[in-house]
């Protein structure tokens, strides 16, 4: 495989944009990523979209956007992987870049969550239906017997699962696309809404609308436009039984597990070198054992780590969720993937503001579906 | 100059508390009493309905007025539950107050805001020279589904207005609508209750309607809020109007004596209409009323009313709404409310 490089990046303010349609959005954040790459055009594109056929009865969105980003008879294709559509879609237009199919591909992942539908049962068609589903439950509440397993098993507490959320809102109050700008107290989310015991509404990312897209691109046409600096070093990607009582444990995510180690070694780094870190915090829980699962913390000190702020951006070990993360930036489920790659993408050209890391060089993004039954990891570094 | 000429208002004297609604859905009461700014609402009685009430405010706005209800020319009742879908209240309301026949009668249906609805077109025929007075009412008798966040705020009450040319208790000295297609709350034909975009009623639909509406009318009239001894605006519960009321430029002060919906709840179209009744019964002569309604769909209607001598002579002759409101209450429980508003289904 050849060497594939992120070169331009755009994306819509996450949130309840009430008057963007899907379209809109999505040819917004496409436009913003072509100017951003200076590319005149591209060869082909993929779509990450979880739901649009339940959010707002529209499916083929390959097509649909192709049609309105005008870039008709050009080959468009919609990804779907549950919450981890975004990343998948930037792992296929990777594939492309680096099998030599294509030169320039735009990988963008989009969702329109506020048109009316019932966003809790859409959203739990990435469960199994017949095994879960069907016995009444909803994400929150399979990510709820999750954190109450790791409490059970590690201690973690009620507190240490707040941190989390603190942490992400102060980073999204520094990131102006962000849908929460405000930052929460501990006291604030430990006294939330009850969503699903342990788990409050401030452990939970929100309902979003929102797109984003970035350009892949050959090392040859990274070269001329002058934008041969940020390195896709490692694409991995594993699978998980859908259901979550089919697992032998349920504070480990195999799928993570297994497509970090394979990010690690085709990237030729491991978890002590990754500075910043965008993981998929659906839940504040997620965050916890995704930290773990990644290898940055020892099993069931993920907790801990993000209590004593070893994540944070201001004296992280590792920078975990530096754009605010799912919980404040946003979770407009087809968008999200990408959304955690252009963080990273900005935080290595040294362009993330108020919230940039200094000298950051190499950062992962790690995206996964329902309750970690799919699993994408990017590595990207800085040349 | 075309105003007001007699005015009522009507609260039922059944309550619930938000908090034992709360409690029966299992949410927690300090929060959504809180949230909501709410502390109670009226619930009509089981032999009351959008007729019911606009007859008795009408009947305070008559006696305010001290005219003979031959001469009304035009009465529009507004409301969102009218309990006939094909007959318009205000036939019934005519007859049972002596109005007509020889009168021009319609229900209006906008939300929250077909009472605003009624009382901008009672006040157009005057104005345009087609009758002497003409009366507008908001009434309702609002629906909540069961465990719906609008269960917490749907009450019953109306006010009436009667519109003229000669001894009025206020003037109406300017008015403005602002209209587009933001379906943020709405209920379809046979359906029992509302369905709504819950947080899509916020922003781009009650704060973008009034605030529209509002700037318009000040623009219009030249004036700045600081010109107003009182405001009022559509209550769906007791945040919003703080809310926009604070954007638009007015205090708490200026807001106080119509904000009636801690203790009443949203009346739908009798909410802006009631709050407009709270302050007329404290008005003094020379004071200027800012009001602006709400109506989902959307709409807001905008009116600047100027308090005349007349109105220390008119209103002690009828209940106010502050007394209906502190006075006489029987509380009801959650089992007691259900029956109250037919939410138990009975055998035929």
């Amino acid at each position: 495989m050849r060497d594939a490089y992120v070169i331009g990046a755009g994306m819509t303010k996450f949130g309840e944009l009430w008057s963007n349609s899907i379209r809109d959005m999505f040819v917004e954040a496409a436009l913003k990523a072509i100017d951003d790459a200076g590319v005149d055009h591209i060869d082909s594109m993929y779509v990450g979209a979880m739901s649009s056929g339940l959010f707002v009865q529209q499916e083929h969105l390959g097509a649909l956007m192709a049609d309105y980003l005008g870039v008709v008879p050009m080959p468009a294709t919609h990804v779907e992987s549950a919450c981890a559509s975004g990343g998948v879609s930037f792992r296929q237009a990777f594939l492309e870049v680096a099998s030599g199919a294509s030169d320039i591909v735009l990988a963008g992942g989009v969702e329109k969550m506020t048109d009316g539908a019932d966003v809790t049962d859409a959203l739990a068609t990435a469960a199994d239906q017949e095994y879960e589903v069907y016995h009444g439950i909803t994400f929150p509440g399979l990510y709820a017997i999750m954190a109450r397993a790791h409490m059970q098993e590690f201690g973690t507490t009620r507190e240490q699962l707040a941190a989390v959320a603190v942490k992400n809102h102060r980073n999204g109050s520094k990131n102006p696309n962000a849908q929460f700008r405000s930052e929460v107290t501990l006291e604030q989310v430990i006294r939330s809404t009850m969503v699903a015991d342990p788990l409050r509404l401030l452990d939970c990312s929100p309902v979003s609308d929102g797109a984003a897209a970035v350009i892949v691109a050959s090392e040859a046409v990274a070269k001329k436009l002058g934008k041969q600096r940020i390195r896709v070093a490692a694409s991995a990607q594993a699978s998980d039984t859908l259901a979550l009582h089919s697992r032998k444990s349920l504070t480990t995510l195999n799928a993570v597990v297994a497509a970090a180690q394979k990010a690690y070694k085709m990237a030729g780094k491991k978890p002590s070198d990754i500075q910043i870190a965008e993981v998929h915090d659906c839940f504040t829980i997620a965050e916890v054992i995704v930290s773990e699962d990644l290898g940055f913390f020892e099993k069931g000190k993920g907790g801990e780590a993000a209590a004593n702020g070893l994540t944070s951006l201001e004296t992280g070990k590792i920078r975990v969720n530096t754009s605010g993360g799912l919980k404040s930036k946003g979770h407009p489920v087809g968008a999200t993937g990408i959304a955690q790659i252009i963080e990273l993408y900005e935080q290595l050209n040294g362009k993330a503001g108020a919230r940039q890391v200094e000298n950051a060089r190499i950062g992962l993004a790690e995206n996964m579906g329902g309750t970690g039954a799919s699993c994408v990891i990017h590595i990207l570094e800085a040349l | 100059m075309v105003g007001i000429v007699g005015y009522g208002a009507y609260v039922p004297r059944y309550r619930i508390k938000a908090e034992v609604i709360a409690k029966q859905w299992g949410a927690d009461p300090e929060a959504v009493t809180r949230g909501l700014s709410l502390v109670e609402k009226t619930v009509p009685g089981q032999d009351e309905d959008t007729i019911t009430i606009s007859v008795a405010a009408a009947q305070y706005a008559l006696r305010r007025a001290g005219i003979d209800p031959k001469e009304i020319g035009a009465v529009y009742v507004g409301s969102e539950s009218h309990p006939y879908a094909v007959k318009p209240s205000a036939t019934i309301l005519i007859d049972a107050l002596g109005i007509g026949p020889h009168v021009h009668v319609a229900s209006y249906e906008f939300a929250c805001k077909a009472g605003s609805e009624a009382m901008y077109v009672a006040y157009s025929h005057v104005k345009a020279g087609e009758m002497k007075y003409a009366m507008g009412i908001g009434a309702d008798t609002s629906q909540g589904a069961p465990g719906d966040a609008l269960e917490y705020t749907a009450s019953a009450g109306g006010a009436a207005f009667i519109m003229g040319r000669e001894r009025l208790v206020a003037e109406i000295l300017f008015t403005h609508s602002y209209t587009s297609d933001t379906p943020d709350f709405w209920r379809r034909e046979g359906e029992n209750y509302p369905r709504h975009g819950g947080r899509f009623t916020g922003d781009p639909a009650y704060f973008r309607h009034i605030v529209g509406a509002g700037k318009a009318l000040l623009e219009k009239s030249k004036m700045a809020p600081a010109d107003f001894k009182f405001a009022v605006f559509h209550m769906p519960n007791g945040k919003f109007p703080q809310e926009v009321g604070k954007r638009l430029g007015f205090t708490k002060d200026q807001m106080e004596a119509g904000w009636i919906v801690p203790w009443m709840g949203n009346t739908y179209s009798g909410s802006s209409p009631c709050g407009l009744a709270a302050i007329l019964d404290v008005a003094k002569p020379g004071d200027l009323i800012f009001m602006v309604s709400f109506g989902s769909g959307a709409g807001s209607d905008g009116f600047i009313y100027r308090v005349t001598d007349e109105i220390v002579k008119v209103q002690d002759r009828a209940p106010k709404l502050r007394q209906m409101l502190d006075s006489d209450k029987v509380y009801l429980d959650y089992g007691q409310y259900a029956k109250y508003r037919r939410k138990i289904k009975l055998n035929e």
